[in-house]
Parts: C-alpha cells; structure tokens; sequence
C-alpha cells in the first residue's frame, strides 16, 4: 500500500511539473510580448523596456520559467532600487494590469468559486446517489421510467440555458428573490443565500442528472451479482444488502466521477459564473483572458490543473481504500 | 470467437447468444434492427435528420422564404421602445415567422438555420477528428505498449489534467490571431479555432477507451493468428483490431456530438466562440441576456432549438449504446 501511494503521488508530481511547463510556455512564447501588455496605449518603448527588465521577461525563457518556480517556493522580488514589489510565497507572478501579485489575487476570488462548487456539490450528490438507487430499486416499473426520462431531459439542457431560464422565471418574472449580487456569507448571510441558491440549483440539476444515471447502472450491475444473492438467501434485511453490500461495490466509479468533477468545478465553474455574475476563479478567468492579463491566466490555469491533478490522485487513494485489489497493481 | 473478423461486418458471439433468433446475423443488422424497435431512438433520429438537412439547405430554405440573416430590417423595430422589436412575441409577422433581433431587426429564423450550419459543421468536424486521433493513438498503445505506451499514457494524463474550457478560453484570442494571419477570415478562423481544440482536447478520452479494449482484443487467437501467418502490424491493427472496435467508437461519436453542441454554444455564450456576424445559438443566447427582459421569445428560441438537438443526441446515443451492447440495455430482461 505504502509503495503504491508513493508511486501514485510522484506521478502526481510530475504531471504538475509539466502541466506548469507546458502552460508557463503556452502563454510566455506566445507572438503577444508580455512586456508590452503591462501598460496601456499611452506606453513609450522606454516603459516597456523598464518593465521586462523589472518583471524578468528580458531573460530566456528557461531561466524565466526557473525564477517562476522559484518564486512559487521562496517568493519573489520584481525591479530593483526603489521602485521594488514583493509577491510572497507561493508567488504565481505580477499583473501589471491590475498592479496587484496574482496568488492574493486569486486567494481573493477563490472562497466564491468553493462556496459555489462545494454547495452545488452537496445537493447533486445527494439527489443524484438516492434517486438512481430509487431508480434501480424500481426496475422495470414507471418510477424508473419517469427517474430516468427526467435524468435525460436536465442531462440535455445546456447549464447557461437552465441558468437563465431560472433568472428569468424565479428573479424577472416571478420576482421570487433579488437580482444575484454576490456578499461573502459573513457580512450578510441571508443575500449570501439568495445570491448562492439559483447556481446550486443549476449545478446540481446538470450534474444530478448524470449521477442518477450512473448511480442506477452501477446498482443493477451489483445487485446481480452471485454474492448479492448469497447475502439475501442468507437472510440479511434488504436495506442491508443494498448498503453494505450493493452500494460499496458500485461506489468506485461514483467516487471517480465526484471527485474529477468537483475538482473540475473548483478550478472555476466559467459559465454558471458568468450567467449570475459570481465574482469567482471562473470570472477572474474570463477577464483576465478577454484584458489580456497574461499572468493571472496562467495562473488560474494553473490552480484549476492542480486541482484536477490532487483530486485525481485522491480519487486513486481512495479506490485502493474502497476496492483493496487495486493496491496490486 | 471466430477467426474472421477482418470484414467488419463479422458475427458477434456475445450478440447472438442473448438473441438466438438472429444469431449469425452481423453485428451491424443486428444493432440496426434493435434500433428500428426503439421508438423514442426513431423519433430522435427523425428530428436530427429534419435539423441536420435544414442546416444544410438552411441558404435555399432561406431564400424561399425570403429571409435573410445577416440584412437588417429597420422596419420591424418600434423607434419608441428603442428599437426592440414592433410587435408582440419579439416581433413575430408574415415578414419574419420567429420575430427579429433587437436593435438590428435580423431575421431570427433564418439566423437560427445558419446557426444550426454552424453549430453542426462545428460539432461534426470535432467529432471526426477526435474518432480518427483517438482510434490510431489508442490502438497503437494498447497494442505496441512498453515505451510507446508509456510516452502515449503520460501525455494523455497530462491532457487531462488541462482544466479544458479555462484552456480554451485562454488560447483563443492568441491561437485565432495566428489562423487568421493564415488568411483566414475572422469568422472563419474562430470556427477552425474551435475545431482544433475540442479536437486536441478531446482525443485522449477516447484514446484511453481504446486503448483499454485493445489490450484485450491484442491477447485472442486471431490477433495471435495474424502475428503467427506473418502480417505486417499494420495490417494487424486496421484489419484485424480496428473491426472490433467500431461499437465503442460509434458509442463515443454519439455521445460525443451533443456535449461538444453545448460546448461550442457554451464557449459563442462566454464570447470567446463564433463571432458577428456568423449566427451561432450559443451566440444567439449571449445576446439575448441582455432584452431577456422584455424579449423573452428571443432567449427561448435559440435555447428551445439547443435544448432539442442535444436531448434527441442524447436519446438516440443511449439507444445506439443499447442496440450495441446489449449487456448494459435499457431494455434487457
């Protein structure tokens, strides 16, 4: 077990490795000269020049993308003299754009995007688990039908159609709650609910009806199982055989899911973002690219991909714990 | 299993031993005969035929009607109300069956018909290069493995670790720049754009998939035969392989097309997608936030038409995926 979470975290590790090259590449050897994006059209040669020397973009990119890493551990120092700014560790870069250091910046937006991502995560996983149980339970009968059809027809709307379906029923129509205006939980919990509320709901409903679907196929594919039958012949209650026994050995596939798409949604859920207006990594992303803020798109890019890569390793730990035969190979 | 399976049509033991009645008959007779009994596939399969021709004749469907999408039509908008559409139901008249645009007084209907060309040609084009990258990448891993497998496995790792729409997004604006100094036109060059990346984005899902069912299929007699009668691995992978792996490819494209429908609206929403004035009904519902409003008809058509398409995909994917692989039906016992 020991050598099989050791393996899985290295390779862990070196996918971030490359996934920061490849992005650090991506978007600083690009035809765009980063230099002259830190200032606006009123910019003289002599400023810009001042800036690549004081942002580092002078040097080669290799030794760039060595102070970039380097900056992510120790921090960093930009310019000399008297005109220096300090990013402290885990410094990500320097928007000239919004004269601010990215990893506050994005420290700043992140707890939206949790809020948003873990809240929506909670409503689907529940209704999604209980219903596709309640579907497999009732094969074959009009309750599964109807389960399913259900699951089909929200898998099926495009997550801003159903986001501005509910703003314009729920807030314009019917004026059941305010126009979406993102507070922080603390200052003003009651908006903070009201704001938060409708993403939930489109979130949950877009991915609910996908686990529905998962969570039914892989109960009947249990509940078939010889060891199922063993377990009811032998007399167990049918509430225990389905959860100790149908429901553990179907759980793989679900915690997968889980765990990639509420990694997924951390790194910024773009479009549920932009169609209320939430203030999160998604948003902070979509600007960034549309002022062409280069270091706060890589990195967002690179915060999302860290937690694609950490939930996949989770998801693969988590699998020796539930199915031992894993931890062989 | 039966030693001929170079025609592609080979019979498929696993199908005919859950339906005896047809056994011997090709795997493709069989899924087709299964399909045509499912209702709700057919229907679905009639409306994506009906919206895939109108999106091909949408330029002559158009003109017989007398539309246009891209003339504006000051005419059907109200001065009063600030040019939003005269009218009620967003302007809907003899002249313009879906109503208008606001503002611009565009011909919705026909901008949903181009829309449609578009989104379609899009999802389409996407599509078959993802089957072709995905096939040839995940049959030659599974079956060469060692090192090519390896460097094949890492990279596809580290494709999936790219969170995929941020990465869109973020390479749009540079990557449309460099087609376009290509020669293409703006427009032109966001819809290549979209293609190449939901390619290069989506090729390692199904690379996986195939790779997996090749490590399989590499182990049986057949391959082992073709090895022992000395054909060349070519032969090997797209003669002997590649036949048994038309079921999940097929399965992939299927559910496939509607998810990358919804990203190229999702992306022509965000306004990093398809730009003016090409129509797209991602770009339609972008537009029509900001009169939703006063406007609703103008939201509710593009998102109805989105909403259709992608639940009759979805429909008929999961009954290809049934007629298939009768293991997971819907419709077993």
């Amino acid at each position: 077990m020991t050598g099989y979470v050791i393996r899985r975290l290295l390779t862990g590790i070196l996918i971030l490795v490359l996934l920061s090259m490849v992005t650090f590449l991506l978007f600083n050897a690009l035809p765009t000269d980063p230099a002259a994006l830190t200032c606006g059209k009123s910019c003289t040669p002599q400023v810009i020049e001042a800036n690549r020397v004081r942002l580092g973009l002078d040097l080669p990119l290799w030794q760039q993308y060595l102070e970039f890493v380097k900056g992510l551990f120790l921090g960093r120092t930009y310019g000399s003299g008297s005109q220096t700014f300090t990013c402290d560790a885990p410094a990500l870069g320097y928007s000239f754009r919004r004269g601010e250091c990215v990893t506050p910046l994005i420290l700043g937006v992140l707890p939206v995007t949790i809020y948003l991502a873990v809240g929506a995560f909670i409503l689907w996983m529940i209704s999604g688990v209980l219903l596709g149980i309640y579907a497999a339970l009732r094969r074959g009968r009009w309750q599964e039908k109807a389960t399913l059809g259900a699951a089909l027809v929200g898998y099926s709307f495009p997550s801003f159609f159903i986001g501005l379906l509910l703003l314009f029923f729920v807030v314009i129509k019917w004026q059941l709650l305010p126009y979406p205006d993102y507070v922080p939980p603390q200052d003003d919990p009651v908006q903070f609910l009201q704001t938060m509320i409708l993403p939930w709901i489109t979130l949950a409903l877009v991915f609910a009806a996908f686990y529905i679907r998962l969570t039914r196929n892989q109960m009947l594919e249990t509940l078939g199982e010889d060891y199922i039958r063993t377990a009811r012949a032998k007399g167990l209650p049918e509430r225990t055989v389905i959860r100790k026994h149908g429901l553990r050995a179907g759980l793989t596939p679900i915690v997968t899911a889980a765990g990639l798409d509420l990694a997924g949604l951390l790194g910024g859920a773009i479009i549920v973002e932009s169609v209320f207006t939430l203030p999160g990594l998604g948003r902070l992303a979509i600007n960034s690219v549309l002022d062409a803020d280069l270091p706060v798109i890589t990195g967002t890019v690179l915060v999302a991909g860290f937690f694609i890569v950490v939930a996949n390793i989770i998801v693969d730990l988590l699998y020796a714990v539930i199915d031992p035969r894993v931890r062989l190979t | 299993m039966s030693l001929d399976t170079a025609d592609a049509s080979a019979a498929s033991p696993a199908a005919a031993s859950t339906e005896d009645t047809f056994a011997g008959i090709s795997l493709r007779r069989l899924a087709w005969r299964r399909l045509k009994r499912d209702k709700g596939a057919m229907i679905a399969m009639g409306v994506l035929i009906l919206v895939f021709v109108t999106a091909l004749l949408a330029p002559l469907i158009v003109s017989v009607l007398g539309l246009s999408p891209y003339d504006f039509d000051n005419s059907a908008l109200d001065p009063a109300l600030g040019s939003l559409p005269a009218g009620s139901w967003g302007g809907v008249s003899a002249d313009h069956p879906l109503g208008v645009e606001p503002l611009t007084g565009r011909d919705l209907l026909a901008r949903l018909l181009y829309g449609a060309r578009v989104s379609m040609f899009i999802a389409l084009t996407a599509v078959t290069l993802i089957a072709i990258i995905g096939t040839v990448v995940g049959i030659v891993a599974g079956y060469k493995s060692g090192w090519v497998d390896t460097i094949i496995g890492r990279s596809t790792d580290l494709l999936l670790a790219f969170p995929f729409i941020l990465m869109l997004i973020a390479l749009s604006p540079v990557l449309t720049q460099r087609l376009e100094a290509l020669g293409l036109s703006p427009e032109n060059a966001r819809i290549i754009y979209l293609v190449i990346v939901f390619a290069f984005f989506g090729w390692p899902y199904l690379a996986r998939l195939i790779r997996g069912q090749v490590l399989s299929l590499r182990e049986r007699e057949f391959v082992e035969a073709a090895v022992a009668s000395g054909a060349p691995t070519r032969r090997i992978l797209f003669k002997e392989i590649l036949p048994n792996l038309w079921a999940p490819i097929i399965v992939y494209v299927t559910i496939s097309l509607p998810t990358l429908i919804a990203a190229e609206a999702a992306l022509s929403y965000l306004g990093v997608g398809v730009i003016e004035p090409t129509p797209s009904w991602g770009k339609m519902l972008a537009d029509s936030v900001r009169y939703f409003a006063v406007v609703p008809t103008y939201l509710f058509i593009p998102g109805t038409a989105l909403f259709v398409v992608v639940y009759a995909f979805n429909v008929f994917g999961d009954a290809v995926r049934d007629a298939l692989d009768p293991r997971t039906g819907r419709n077993l016992r």
